[in-house]
């Protein structure tokens, strides 16, 4: 991967009406990165997909596609191509006129031209199904051919707009891998668009989360996961106990920490993120599987606490527990992978619980 | 007491039963009397003839009025299905000021009294010493049957997924390229089928015809003066009865179009069966 | 400043648009005009006048075709509305396979010449007409009806037929949008078939009842064949007479007046059903 940029967004606005959509986005994507638009409905990551396919205009702030503005210039004269949400394959025309469509403008003789369209069919594995229409396709098939149809124009950007929302849970998770490996092997940038934070994790080099036309964090996968900027990121990339703490500076930027439901702990310089304000430090936050739950006598961890089972989640490979510490009012909630031989803890027992310095965010007020 | 118990669990089918046949009464006469010997349109029926069939070949000016009427029926066709598919994508596609007035304004002819649209255009087109002929019936007929042209391609309009064209766009085609590639295609039988119903609208259209027509009739100005002579009666059955057939014919075909306009925009069959299924 | 899309749509709109200025809005305003001059044996006299509309108001003859006009089509929609009802009723709830072919079996007649059909129910109803020498065949009269032809009732019956399917697609397509499971709802919560029927069937297919009427309504106002060939002298609506002003009488600009003086009286007629319905669909709970 280069570093390269491909896409500069800079102050881009865009309102519709007295709805402001975007409130001035500054973004900068790799040259074959595979980026991901993370956030809820309506935050304004498909406007701004949208807006670098050239279907939205900024009101205000410019898209520039590799170091060029895009002011002005429509869908059809850029460098990107999109998969839509619901593929969008043309009903009337046969898989190989989907995939060649874009062709029917180049300059190439007609054998070329098949060439183009078999190679990139052989791309998403659907040799041999060029000649059928596009109704008798599945879903995921729909979604190959739109992609193929795509990357058959050889675009600096491939733009995906929620392109696996429509499809079962077995097979997105498939395509996620595959769609993952194909960009890798092609290397061209492709710009996601989902409300899938699990989609984003396992798909993506870097992440832009957006919240109400805003981009609150944009960070790797891993980062983006463990070191969440605020409250409202962490609990919208999975999980997360929050718990109300105080901090305090001590001997060689270790930070002693004061968790009234949890107890005290000392946090190591290398673990407390760069630019920490310690005095603003209010609360803390813990993924679920940064808790354990001591079964055994002999079990030990870093630091412990107790508490009680208040209820249990059943999910097959894991178990969630929701445990009421002794010192707490409000449930922390506990995942621990299910093992052979133990049997599910019911509500009411009594549990000893640990945890360590080294899984805790800290979060300002 | 057991037809009572019929009657109350099918009171619906019965009536319903009724009801078609009231509908088909006189429609069921046309052929009767078409085929019917005697010239007086009466029964007891006397006889099995053809013979009405044989005068419609031999009349000239049912000839002329046939012609013209075919004439009168494949211009407004064509006009008024190209103004109604401009009129349906703007509704259908783009928001812009004033469009339900607009739109409103359009279909207006819709529920206007015909008599009212075809005395307007009388007074127009006399105000401005424009003389009456095949013309005059074609715009007032495009004007009635535009809206018509508009509710069917709306629906057309309506199926087709915007993405398609967006996709088309983002592949590199321009915005006319777009509309022959893939929007044209797709709303072609929406289009066919406009084509046939404002043919079949304007085929039988009499009161604006009747204002409007010059020396040149259309063919129900034709029949209007022929239903006052009893010895002509026979044959305008007859010609009645060739016009049912080649309606009946259009509108399978206008049904056909439509149907392979859902499949073709890879709509839910059973969302949009058809009759003939 | 308008968007591009405004922009696109009103280029796109303004073909048919300048279409109908040219071809209604002028000719309507035309008519407006020719209403206030007056006609001078072969020439117009140009002077603005109300004699026109005085003649219409207050002519004995103008006040009684027009106030049958209305009578009558008030009746036909009416009947026609009614009719109508069960009907489409039958079509959205009883029928379940091949709806398509009950609609298709529905509209076929009404793709037969106009005036054919017209034409032939004077033959159904005349005296020695179809429907006549059927009941007398059977016995069930001594000798033919006459109150059939040539008069009101003519006019009713033939209207209602000719407006028929007019009037059970509009019932029929508001019947079809109402979800099944408020029914089902209805008579979870204690309804039976006839409360359910006025508390929820009827409330919702109201919208399509009122579309029905409006439909109905308007264009019978303006129909001037089907009283001509079986209205007789005491069947003629004010529609024949504008004909005839604009025809044999050569006195365009009463026929103007008349025009626009039914046009406005079954606008203002349709307004205050349209209020109406709207009202009523406000109040259902």
């Amino acid at each position: 991967m280069t570093e390269q940029s491909i896409i500069d967004i800079r102050g881009v606005h865009k309102s519709f009406g007295r709805v402001e959509a975007l409130k001035g986005i500054d973004l900068t994507i790799r040259e074959g990165e595979f980026f991901s638009l993370l956030g809820p409905s309506g935050c304004g990551k498909t406007t701004l997909l949208r807006m670098i396919a050239g279907f939205d205009e900024p009101t205000s702030g410019v898209v520039m596609i590799g170091g060029q503005s895009m002011a002005g210039i429509p869908a059809n004269k850029r460098p990107t191509n999109m998969v839509f949400q619901s593929y969008a394959i043309f009903p009337h025309l046969s898989v190989s006129d989907n995939v060649g469509y874009g062709l029917a403008k180049k300059k190439m003789s007609r054998a070329e031209k098949a060439e183009e369209v078999n190679n990139a069919l052989a791309m998403v594995d659907l040799e041999g199904y060029g000649e059928r229409s596009a109704h008798e396709l599945s879903g995921g098939q729909r979604q190959r051919v739109a992609l193929a149809r795509a990357l058959v124009m050889k675009p600096r950007v491939v733009l995906l707009d929620e392109p696996l929302s429509a499809l079962d849970k077995k097979l997105r998770e498939q395509m996620q891998v595959e769609l993952r490996a194909l960009q890798q092997s092609v290397g061209i940038t492709f710009i996601l668009v989902t409300h899938d934070q699990e989609e984003a994790l396992i798909m993506s080099d870097r992440i832009a989360v957006l919240f109400e036309g805003e981009i609150a964090q944009l960070d790797s996968p891993q980062r983006l996961y463990r070191q969440p900027i605020n409250q409202r990121v962490a609990s919208f990339i999975g999980v997360m106990n929050f718990l109300e703490a105080t901090a305090e500076a001590s001997s060689g930027g270790d930070l002693s920490l004061t968790i009234p439901a949890l107890g005290s702990v000392s946090m190591h310089a290398a673990q407390v993120p760069e630019g920490t304000d310690v005095a603003a430090i209010a609360q803390i936050g813990m993924r679920p599987e940064m808790l354990t739950i001591l079964f055994d006598e002999t079990d030990k961890a870093a630091c412990e606490s107790t508490g009680e089972v208040v209820g249990t989640s059943y999910y097959g490979d894991m178990t969630y527990y929701s445990v009421k510490l002794s010192k707490a009012e409000q449930p922390v909630t506990v995942s621990m992978r299910n093992t052979a031989g133990r049997s599910i803890v019911p509500p009411g027992t009594a549990v000893r619980l640990g945890w360590g310095a080294d899984s805790i965010v800290l979060f300002p007020s | 007491m057991r037809f009572m118990r019929i009657f109350s669990r099918n009171w619906l089918l019965i009536y319903a039963s009724l009801y078609v046949f009231f509908l088909y009464a006189p429609v069921v006469l046309l052929p009767l009397f078409a085929f019917n010997a005697s010239s007086i349109i009466a029964f007891p029926l006397t006889g099995f003839t053809t013979e009405w069939f044989s005068v419609l070949l031999e009349t000239k000016a049912l000839h002329r009025a046939v012609q013209n009427s075919l004439v009168v029926g494949l211009i407004t066709a064509v006009i008024s299905t190209i103004l109604g598919t401009c009129a349906a994508r703007a509704m259908i596609r783009f928001g812009f000021p004033f469009k339900r007035g607009i739109v409103g304004f359009i279909m207006l002819p819709l529920v206007l009294p015909e008599i009212i649209v075809a005395v307007a255009l009388l007074v127009l087109l006399m105000q401005l010493g424009f003389p009456l002929s095949i013309w005059s019936v074609i715009g007032g007929h495009v004007l009635i049957c535009v809206p018509f042209s508009v509710a069917i391609l709306s629906s057309a309009f309506q199926g087709l997924d915007k993405n398609l064209e967006e996709a088309s766009m983002d592949l590199g085609e321009t915005g006319w390229g777009t509309f022959w590639r893939i929007i044209f295609p797709l709303i072609l039988p929406g289009v066919i089928s406009s084509l046939l119903i404002t043919f079949t609208i304007s085929l039988d259209e009499f009161i604006i015809a009747f204002f409007l027509t010059g020396t040149e009739v259309t063919l129900p100005v034709y029949i209007w003066s022929q239903l006052r002579f009893p010895a002509k009666l026979p044959s305008v059955m007859a010609l009645g009865t060739i016009l049912l057939a080649m309606s009946v014919l259009l509108l399978i075909l206008g049904e056909w179009f439509r149907r392979r306009s859902a499949k073709r925009q890879g709509l839910d069959a059973s969302s949009t069966r058809g009759f003939m299924q | 400043m308008l968007s591009r899309e405004g922009r696109q749509g009103l280029t796109l709109i303004s073909p048919p648009l300048l279409y109908a200025l040219l071809m209604l809005a002028a000719p309507l305003a035309m008519v407006v005009t020719f209403s206030f001059w007056s006609q001078n044996y072969l020439d117009l006299d140009t002077t603005i006048t109300l004699k026109n509309y005085r003649d219409a108001w207050t002519k004995p003859i103008y006040r009684v075709l027009i106030m049958r006009s209305l009578n009558i089509s008030i009746m036909v929609t009416i009947v026609t509305v009614l009719l109508a009802f069960p009907m489409a009723y039958f079509l959205s709830f009883r029928v379940k396979r091949h709806k398509a072919l009950w609609l298709f079996l529905i509209t076929i007649p009404f793709w037969t010449s106009y005036l054919l059909r017209v034409f032939l129910w004077k033959v159904i109803l005349g005296y020695n007409g179809v429907l006549n020498s059927a009941l007398m065949g059977l016995g069930l009269i001594d000798e033919p009806m006459t109150f059939i032809l040539y008069n009101v009732n003519a006019v009713v019956i033939t209207l209602a037929h000719a407006w028929a399917p007019f009037a059970i697609l509009p019932i029929f397509v508001a019947l079809e949008r109402i979800d099944r499971s408020l029914l089902e709802a209805a008579e979870d919560l204690g309804d039976g078939p006839v409360r359910r029927f006025f508390r929820v069937t009827l409330p919702l297919a109201m919208p399509g009842v009122m579309a029905a009427t409006l439909i109905v309504l308007i264009p019978t106002v303006g129909d001037f064949i089907t009283p001509k060939l079986v209205g007789g002298r005491e069947g003629l609506m004010i529609s024949n007479m504008i004909q005839i002003q604009f025809g044999k009488a050569n006195n365009a600009p009463l026929g103007a007046a008349l025009a626009i003086t039914s046009m406005v009286i079954v606008a203002s007629i349709s307004l205050v059903i349209y209020m109406a319905g709207r009202w009523f669909r406000g109040r259902t709970p």
